[in-house]
């Protein structure tokens, strides 16, 4: 009988889930670890998402710099609660390792990264889901806009910062959905 | 007694086996009624419609750096856009994408907007017209359904450089006004598909009926918004092009981009819809 109660509650839990969460897509992706992994696995914490490419000279260095201080200013008894991810536009060139390496490079080996990559398709999926806007440009060079999202525990867009961002406003978002849930 | 215990174990392990595989039929269940474009969940669905060959080449975007040509290559495009008929056969066989079960996420609240019921198109609506009011997920979906994808901007844009004689009018002056005056007929979208006459590659209504989706309208690394000065890339802007004579002529193209940039992937729209492509290995 108990048995059957929490059956159905996980039922329930699954069918709870807001139709316009990002937790409904149901592409697969692997992180920086190599492990398999679908979006909605990131469900129960406040995410920072972010796309980017390792080998970005440009604006990339700009924007993981930014996570770092974004990361750097929420308070430390809520770190457990954030996940800060970083989404390759570039499936190709960033394997597991190659974001393993980068993350390992960059310190941000900490349990709050997530580094991310799949396939050219889902890759193009997320970024609209995003509204970011990407172009390959060379075999080695993507255009893409700067946006860095938050998502809440569900999976609900908060809020989004685009273009030169304002790290206090995504920590404001962040602290604000932490204590709400 | 221990005879009732092992029975009572089997059941309980049975239990535990049914619950946790009710859990999983739930989330494929989910993943179904969520679907997606690449999934192997989209069941097929079947078109008559006619595809057309075109060859490609070397064209000149309507923007971006002047002197650099982007290369297409050959491919398949359908003569004629989706049909309300062909996207309810889709809608029938892929439940997941009515309008009372789709998520959010791939489709805004106007989605299939009019329909009468789930499966029931919208009163007066002529089966022959082109869907609208689909987002970018829903026509990726059907696409994938009837074992096609959506065209690229560029080989959307290079087949629309034809008119009905030539496979690139772009220098001929009519071929911008057509296009213009095409654009501003009012309820455009009702219309039968394949009623007008075919440009140079046999493609119909490319521009008498609708805007149309491509796979990757999100590369155009542009603001739909020209004050905000984030990207330098004036060259989309009435402003800062019109004087050359060329954009002038591509003003029809103007428009294009200009929608392209301002839609997210679940918008949908009244005169927005599309038509399916496909890669090819012939070369004629």
């Amino acid at each position: 009988m108990l048995m059957f109660i929490s059956c159905k509650q996980e039922k329930s839990k699954v069918a709870e889930l807001p139709s316009d969460s990002i937790f409904n897509l149901t592409s697969t992706w692997k992180n920086q670890h190599g492990d398999s992994l679908q979006l909605k696995n990131l469900q129960g914490k406040t995410l920072v998402v972010v796309m980017i490419y390792t080998t970005c000279k440009s604006a990339c260095p700009i924007l993981v710099a930014k996570m770092k201080t974004i990361e750097s200013k929420i308070d430390k008894k809520d770190l457990n609660k954030v996940s800060l991810v970083l989404v390759s536009i570039d499936p190709e060139t960033d394997t597991p390792e190659r974001l393993n390496e980068f993350a390992k490079s960059n310190k941000m080996d900490a349990p709050q990264w997530i580094f991310l990559t799949s396939n050219e398709e889902d890759t193009q999926e997320f970024a609209n889901v995003l509204a970011l806007k990407y172009k390959k440009i060379s075999p080695i060079d993507f255009s893409h806009s700067n946006i860095i999202s938050v998502f809440s525990p569900q999976g609900q867009l908060v809020s989004q910062e685009e273009g030169s961002i304002d790290v206090d406003k995504v920590v404001k978002s962040v602290h604000e959905i932490v204590k709400k849930n | 007694m221990f005879s009732i215990l092992k029975r009572y174990k089997f059941l309980l392990v049975i239990f535990l086996f049914a619950c946790n595989n009710q859990q999983i039929d739930n989330t494929v269940n989910n993943d179904v009624s969520t679907s997606n474009a690449h999934s192997n969940t989209i069941h097929t669905t079947t078109t008559d419609v006619k595809m057309v060959y075109i060859p490609g080449g070397e064209y000149k975007p309507f923007y971006g750096s002047d002197s650099i040509l982007t290369k297409v290559a050959p491919y398949l495009i359908d003569e004629r856009a989706v049909t309300n008929a062909e996207f309810l056969a889709f809608i029938k066989d892929n439940p997941q994408w009515r309008r009372s079960n789709v998520k959010r996420i791939y489709a805004d609240t106007t989605y299939l907007k009019d329909w009468q019921s789930d499966v029931e198109l919208p009163k007066d609506a002529k089966p022959n017209a082109p869907i609208c009011y689909v987002s970018w997920f829903a026509a990726k979906a059907y696409a994938h359904s009837v074992g096609k994808r959506l065209p690229t901007l560029d080989e959307w844009e290079f087949m629309a450089m034809a008119d009905e004689t030539s496979a690139n009018a772009r220098e001929k002056v009519t071929y911008s006004d057509n296009i213009i005056s095409l654009y501003l007929l009012k309820g455009r979208q009702f219309n039968e598909v394949k009623q007008t006459k075919p440009n140079y590659w046999g493609v119909y209504n490319v521009f008498d009926l609708i805007w149309e989706w491509t796979d990757d309208f999100n590369s155009i690394l542009t603001t739909n918004d020209s004050r905000s000065g984030q990207y330098e890339d004036k060259s989309l802007f009435c402003a800062g092009s019109a004087t050359s004579s060329t954009d002038v002529l591509n003003y029809a193209a103007f428009m294009r981009f200009a929608l392209r940039t301002s839609v997210k992937a679940n918008y949908t729209i009244a005169n927005l819809g599309f038509r399916c492509a496909k890669d090819t290995t012939i070369i004629k």
